[in-house]
């Protein structure tokens, strides 16, 4: 009980190492969802859309890559940029580049996969009309992302709430280095090792409230568009 | 693909050569020959399941037939799609604005116009709704806009199927008078219906499909006085057997 009292202390005294922490983490988060999303999006709407041998295996793939364990991310990550790894020479590991990279491994699948079916849904409606007015290419795909952009920010929402809450692939290609790796999931799971649970609490009430805030953002989204039928 | 303002009107002879669409060992359409060289509104009725959506949709190429041959005034149908407008019976219109919907098929001429759009909205009553999310209209309302979208590149050919299938009388002569006031203009339109009042007000000629091929095709005052085929005759009387 009174670590919760002390951790509420934290976070209301704004904390020096807490908000270390929790910009660090949003800022690896946030920057790996940009990158994702620049990936994931054209391609799950390339994938709805585009008909090829081969499409339905790919599509596929991106589901189960979905459900990829995050420490198995982690793993191939860790190989990848390890000094004897075929990146090593870049000297990232135990970076946030690291960890960034490993959480666009982890997400641009499911940007990707999530935004294949939101696309595939309106391709199925548009499709006859899209060609009756002779758009295609680069235009459909772009109508289709304007079209489609509700249902997209919640798919994007979704892959920050998954980059931001996860632990196994970062701490293994960060290091969980103080000051410089640390992100919340991993200094929560030190933190409890340790015994030293008020910030560890302090932290878990933040990514709670952050993962609140996400799923609130999505449920506004998704009711916003409903009420002028854009979902 | 844009389309140019003053295109050559060379939609007609529209003709189809043995058109065959076969799933599986059922034949859909079972060699429709027909011919339509005159200008003018052509109604294509026939009982449900005849074939009529096919044959609009191997017109307008969105579908491949697997035997036969079309033209449309010696052009092949991929050729001339960018002179063909369709609406079909379910509106499908994108998630934005009633202008914004227009604008997206505006041709080029016609976006640098912002006037245009707002008298193309003007002439499907739509002029007051223009800045409302267009889904949130009413199937009517979202169908005089298919039209007024449709008619934006203004379309040697003009096919409609069943486009006003689900609207109240008032909403359907208003599109049939748009139709009609776009065939003035030249441009050759051919409309699927059941309704035969509305065949009977639009039609020049009329051509009966049935079990996927044309059984008729006949001026539209001879076809409701004296049909000349027993199906034909069974149809218009109601009494058709599938
Ligand atoms: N993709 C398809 N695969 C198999 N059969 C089909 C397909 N599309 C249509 N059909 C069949 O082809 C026949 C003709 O269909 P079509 O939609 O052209 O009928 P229609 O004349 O337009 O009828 P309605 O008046 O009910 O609209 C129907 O029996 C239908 O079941
Ligand atoms: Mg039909």
């Amino acid at each position: 009980m009174d670590s919760l009292v002390e951790a509420f202390r934290l976070i209301i005294s704004l904390d020096a190492d807490l908000f270390e922490i929790l910009w660090l983490s949003i800022k690896v988060s946030l920057v790996a969802l940009i990158i994702a999303a620049f990936i994931g999006l054209p391609l799950g709407t390339y994938l709805a859309i585009t008909k090829f041998p081969g499409r339905k295996f790919c599509i596929l793939l991106l589901n189960a890559l979905m459900g990829m364990p995050p420490v198995v991310v982690g793993l191939m990550v860790y190989l990848l940029l390890s000094r004897s790894g075929p990146l090593g020479w870049l000297g990232l590991l135990y970076t946030p580049t690291a960890m960034i990279i490993a959480q666009v491994v982890l997400i641009t699948p499911i940007i990707a996969a999530l935004s294949n079916q939101v696309i595939e849904h309106l391709h199925q409606e548009y499709s006859d009309t899209f060609y009756s007015m002779g758009v295609t290419g680069r235009r459909a795909v772009a109508a289709y992302l304007v079209d489609a952009r509700y249902a997209l920010t919640t798919c994007i929402l979704a892959g920050f709430g998954r980059a931001i809450a996860e632990v196994g692939a970062v701490i293994i290609v960060g290091g969980n280095i103080d000051h410089l790796t640390r992100v919340m999931t991993t200094a929560i799971a030190l933190e409890t090792s340790k015994g030293n649970l008020t910030l560890a609490l302090a932290l878990g009430a933040v990514l709670l409230a952050l993962s609140l805030l996400v799923n609130a953002l999505v449920i506004g989204v998704r009711e916003y568009a409903a009420k002028r039928q854009y979902a | 693909m844009q389309r140019s303002a003053n295109m050559p009107r060379s939609i007609l002879p529209l003709s189809i050569c043995d058109l065959r669409l076969i799933k599986g060992d059922r034949a859909l359409l079972g060699g429709v020959n027909l011919m339509i060289d005159h200008p003018g509104i052509t109604v294509i009725m026939g009982p449900n399941g005849a074939g009529k959506s096919l044959l609009l949709r191997c017109l307008h190429g969105l579908i491949k037939p697997d035997f036969g041959r079309i033209t449309l005034g010696h052009q092949s149908v991929a050729d001339s799609s960018d002179q063909q407008a369709m609406v079909f019976q379910q509106p499908v219109l994108l998630r934005r604005t009633v202008l914004q919907n227009l604008a997206f098929a505006a041709p080029k001429t016609a976006k640098t116009d912002p006037q245009c759009l707002m008298r193309a909205l003007e002439s499907v009553n739509l002029a007051d709704r223009a800045h409302q999310p267009a889904r949130m209209l009413s199937g009517g309302e979202q169908q005089r806009l298919s039209l007024a979208r449709a008619l934006l590149s203004r379309p040697a050919l003009l096919l409609l199927d069943e486009a006003t299938a689900s609207l109240d009388p008032a909403s359907v002569l208003l599109i049939e008078s748009l139709v009609k006031a776009q065939s003035a203009q030249g441009t050759k339109v051919i409309l699927v219906s059941h309704d035969q009042g509305q065949a009977r007000r639009m039609a020049d000629e009329v051509v009966f499909i049935s079990n996927g091929q044309v059984a008729e095709q006949s001026p539209a005052e001879q076809f409701f006085t004296a049909p000349q085929t027993p199906v034909a005759q069974a149809y218009l009387a109601g009494e058709i057997s599938f």
